[in-house]
């Protein structure tokens, strides 16, 4: 194994080249994600949210594309680990007796934890909607003649237990925070840095990390209370 | 003012070390940080004790010998190097922790004097052009943008003092390679070896054992230059074009 194109991904760079890209790419499927959860606050019982989920596990392109999502999750959180160890390693035997935490972000020095969060989230997550919708028993209804599985009805049913609803609050504050340091520092792993574009990234970056997080947290606090 | 110290104390490379606490009664507030320690150093030779190893030279800012971890930042408080940090930034009753630079390719080799010249080995692996022999040539005979220029200069400001390393949180060399690659990829004189320059620092960085970037951006922060993360971006783009488009010299090259 040392031929040019391994020897460019396991180096320094290029492990870090593949957390920005695959970052980015969960990026985008958080918008994804994001859009089709918001038709669970229409107010047609379930209706447009339950077709979007039968359409999304059964298209063959979209479950294409969410096995190699889980792929990039995997890949992401398998070099995640690798970096945060050898990361670590670099520091030596002995460690700093006083740091001071002036110099960078609280979220850039602790990727890590935050990550973790998130992937307890998707775990705990998947096991509820992903793993009832694939590979449980959801209970169907019937639009206009055809049998659809009602997957709103699981949603509701886990959005009424508070301790969900606050899982759910506080790990978009984690992924929020992921994203606060991450959406930005994809761009400068890319090489992407220029002063003609530097104020657009951060701005944008900064706005992504705040409202898509709110948004996806709102849907559960929105259901709970029934406002 | 009078000071406490807590000051690493370590006999050797394979000795474990240990903090020590010094008080320090004579301490003026125009002295600078390394003479505020000659002071130290003095009144711990007449006591027949020890002095305390710390790297310096030209104590004018411009060697980048001089390191020191002072609570918790590399050079002190101020973005500089420690040989131009003054008493006057810390309050009479401190209490001071100074550190050696913490990473493992730079071993502590007493006291505060750490080993640095990893970074003369990804320097020495990249970080030349080449000039051919014969008649000096004209200063003036390539012309260089003005922005160019300074942007170049701007990296070659870098001291190779390890502050960046000593910052970040993975102890990572980038600002320092990123600086070096860069400085020699912004100008014509650098571009023969320009993708063998890049894949080579970055193979002996990583070879060293310096972290990986997280952009957490305490390099530039600390480092009493300034030098710019924009550097680091420019390293990145180095190293993936290169990866990508070098040519690869075949494993049984002609010649031997
Ligand atoms: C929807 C989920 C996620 C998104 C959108 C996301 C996005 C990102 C982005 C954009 C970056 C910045 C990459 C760069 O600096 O170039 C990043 C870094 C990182 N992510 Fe994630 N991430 C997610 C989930 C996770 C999970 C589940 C983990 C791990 C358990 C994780 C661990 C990390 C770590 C440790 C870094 C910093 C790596 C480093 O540079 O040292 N992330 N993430």
């Amino acid at each position: 194994m040392n031929n040019w194109f391994s020897r460019f991904l396991t180096s320094s760079l290029g492990k870090k080249l593949l957390m920005a890209l695959t970052g980015l790419f969960l990026i985008l499927f958080l918008v994804v994600h994001l859009s089709g959860n918001l038709q669970l606050l229409k107010n047609d019982g379930g209706r447009s949210f339950n077709i979007y989920a039968e359409f999304m596990s059964t298209n063959i392109l979209i479950q294409t594309i969410s096995k190699l999502n889980f792929t990039f999750i995997l890949l992401h959180v398998l070099l995640s680990l690798y970096l945060t160890i050898q990361n670590r390693r670099a520091r030596g035997s002995e460690r700093y007796a006083v740091t001071s935490g002036k110099s960078s972000i609280w979220a850039s020095r602790n990727m890590g934890v935050l990550g973790t969060l998130v992937l307890i989230f998707i775990v705990v997550h998947l096991r509820h909607f992903y793993g009832e919708m694939h590979f449980g028993s959801v209970p169907t209804v019937n639009y206009d003649g055809k049998e659809v599985r009602d997957l709103a009805s699981v949603v509701d049913y886990w959005f009424s237990k508070d301790w969900y609803v606050a899982l759910y609050v506080f790990s978009m504050g984690a992924l929020g925070f992921h994203l606060w340091h991450g959406f930005v520092s994809a761009f400068q792993t890319l090489g992407l840095n220029h002063p003609k574009y530097n104020g657009l990234i951060f701005f944008v970056g900064k706005t992504f990390s705040v409202v898509v997080p709110a948004l996806f947290a709102w849907i559960p606090i929105a259901m709970y209370f029934n406002i | 003012m009078k000071l406490t110290l807590k000051i690493w104390r370590q006999k050797g490379p394979h000795v474990k070390g240990e903090f020590k606490t010094y008080v320090h009664e004579h301490v003026s507030p125009d002295m600078s940080f390394l003479e505020m320690l000659d002071v130290l150093n003095t009144e711990l030779i007449k006591k027949g004790e020890e002095p305390i190893h710390f790297d310096h030279d030209c104590r004018e800012g411009i060697c980048g010998m001089c390191s020191l971890y002072i609570n918790g930042r590399p050079h002190g408080p101020l973005q500089t190097t420690t040989c131009q940090l003054h008493m006057r930034s810390f309050k009479d009753g401190e209490t001071i922790t100074i550190e050696p630079w913490r990473a493992k390719p730079f071993p502590v080799i007493k006291d505060l004097v750490v080993d640095r010249s990893a970074f003369d080995r990804i320097q020495q692996s990249g970080g030349y052009i080449s000039v051919n022999t014969g008649g000096a040539p004209d200063a003036n005979e390539i012309p260089i943008p003005k922005k160019i220029a300074d942007e170049a200069m701007d990296a070659a400001t870098c001291i190779g003092c390890g502050a960046c390393v000593a910052a970040c949180k993975n102890a990572s060399a980038m600002l320092f390679v990123a600086a070096k690659v860069s400085q020699l990829a912004l100008l014509p004189q650098g571009h023969p070896e320009r993708k063998e320059r890049v894949e080579r620092m970055v193979a002996q960085m990583d070879a060293e054992g310096f972290g990986a970037c997280t952009n957490t951006r305490a390099c530039e922060a600390e480092c009493p230059k300034g030098i710019s993360v924009a550097h680091i971006a420019r390293m990145n783009r180095e190293y993936y074009t290169a990866m990508l488009s070098s040519y690869e010299l075949p494993s049984k090259a002609g010649g031997e």
